[in-house]
């Protein structure tokens, strides 16, 4: 069974969002999902400012195998990215909810829309 | 109902994660493409093949027959028994049926292993031409294949089954004991496909894993077989597309001239009329993850398509097979997600004993 820390909210496309004290969120994707792509090879983010909609693609995690778009779990702006990523995909793969992040987004909107971990593990049950 | 080989509950063990290849479960990893791909490139590591289907002709006019339906010449096996030989099967149009390893064992026998996505098609072609040359062609679903890559592939075989097939020069086979051991493979680096009893398979498949060689799944073989520069049929290569626009001129023997093949003269007329696009090797500068069937444009020369795509994990970089208009051209784009991207046009193989090579 994959990892999923009690603390996080997940969305039904694999992302999960950390809410961090002054107000922003962090976002990445699962540890399910990282396993089902497997081995990450090339990490695309988004750019700074950027304005997002609740599931509009803005990322691309791409494996050995196949590219994978990542939405954006909730409403907001993008604040920062993790560059550590671009450079060092396989992050995602070892660390996916600690320095396997994607970007942090402030002026969020959605968060009530989102799964807590029992409901998106009963998502991932095959 | 999917299928699965004599060494199913040996990857269930391993912990493989498997997948539907073309109506098989087989083992697309066992934890880490990218690790399996480098114990491949570094020493040695095996695959389960047996979905890959080996079939026998048997008949004094089997090489006849072969001289008529593959696209290379079988003849330039005679008087070498155990000599392998790579061809395309063609249509009569000139399209690639299969692209196949043609065995020849002796003057009445030749042993073909074609590809699992093809073989009820292969079998039904090869059916039809065999009556007319009264030879018998025989589906083996009575034996597994277990391909061993590497550089340390073959001394880690040795320990398992006796320096006797040590002796093996390069694309040839031999019989040992109730094995056929085929000095051959999908993954540029050298090592041997062991063709055994689906009954000793796993048997041959643990004892292997015991003198050190480690399973590797169907991921790490295709990038591997890239990087060698190898064509995958279905992909870079169909029954609408001749072996000359498929970089398999190589393998089609015009000469002699006599010699009437199945495909011959779609080819010649081809071949006179001029070959308009070619397959060429593509090495990404920018980054990003080239793909099958993404658009490529060459300035001058036109448009063509990525046929196969990866990330080479042995370059770090990523590459890909692609069909364009030929002429001089030393860079291309690659359409990725609405985004104009640089590629080389490398000269094939990407990577040979190890080491980049374009």
């Amino acid at each position: 069974m994959s990892n999923l820390p009690q603390e996080l909210k997940y969305s039904k496309s694999h992302e999960w969002v950390r809410q961090e004290e002054d107000g922003s969120v962090t976002v990445g994707i699962s540890d399910h999902a990282q396993g089902l792509l497997g081995d990450m090879v090339f990490v695309e983010l988004p750019e700074i400012d950027r304005e997002m909609g609740v599931e509009e693609e803005c990322a691309v995690v791409e494996s050995v195998k196949a590219a994978s778009d990542v939405y954006s779990p909730v409403a907001g702006t993008v604040t920062e990215v993790n560059a550590a990523v671009e450079d060092s995909p396989e992050l995602v793969n070892q660390d996916p909810y600690g320095e396997g992040w994607l970007f942090k987004l402030r002026d969020v909107s959605g968060l009530d829309d989102l799964l807590d971990a029992d409901a998106y593990a009963a998502t991932v049950e095959e | 109902m999917i299928k699965r080989t004599a060494l199913y509950a040996a990857h269930v063990a391993e912990g493989a994660k498997l997948v539907d290849f073309t109506g098989w479960e087989m083992p697309i990893h066992y934890g880490s493409q990218l690790d399996e791909h480098h114990i491949v490139r570094s020493s040695a590591g095996m695959f389960d093949v047996s979905h890959m289907c080996v079939v026998d002709l048997h008949g004094i006019r089997s090489r006849d027959m072969l001289r008529f339906m593959m696209a290379n010449d079988v003849a330039k096996l005679d008087g070498q028994p155990g000599k392998a030989l790579y061809s395309c099967m063609l249509n009569e149009r000139g399209g690639v049926i299969d692209d196949l390893i043609i065995y020849h064992m002796d003057t009445a026998w030749y042993r073909l292993v074609v590809n699992a996505g093809t073989r009820n098609k292969d079998l039904a072609w090869l059916a039809k031409h065999a009556s007319s040359f009264d030879v018998d062609v025989i589906e083996r679903d009575d034996l597994a294949i277990i391909a061993v890559q590497g550089p340390e592939a073959r001394a880690r075989v040795h320990t398992v089954l006796g320096s006797a097939v040590s002796r093996l020069s390069r694309f040839s086979a031999a019989e040992e004991g109730e094995l056929f051991v085929a000095r051959t493979g999908y993954t540029g680096e050298d090592g041997y496909e062991i063709v055994v009893p689906v009954e000793q398979a796993e048997d041959l498949w643990h004892k292997l894993r015991d003198a050190g060689v480690l399973p590797c799944g169907l991921g790490a073989r295709d990038t591997l077989r890239l990087e060698a520069g190898m064509n995958l049929y279905g992909q870079d290569m169909n029954d609408d597309t001749s072996p000359l626009i498929s970089g398999l001129a190589w393998t089609v023997a015009l000469q002699p001239e006599g010699r009437q093949f199945i495909g011959r003269e779609r080819l010649e007329a081809e071949r006179e009329q001029g070959v308009t696009q070619r397959l060429v090797g593509l090495l990404l500068e920018d980054k990003g993850v080239l793909r099958a069937h993404q658009r490529v444009t060459i300035e001058g020369l036109g448009e063509g398509e990525t046929t196969s795509g990866s990330f080479s994990p042995t370059l770090g970089k990523s590459i890909a097979l692609a069909r364009v208009p030929v002429g001089d051209a030393e860079r291309c784009s690659v359409e990725i997600r609405n985004r104009q991207l640089t590629a080389r046009i490398v000269k094939l193989p990407f990577v040979k004993n190890g080491k980049p090579s374009y």
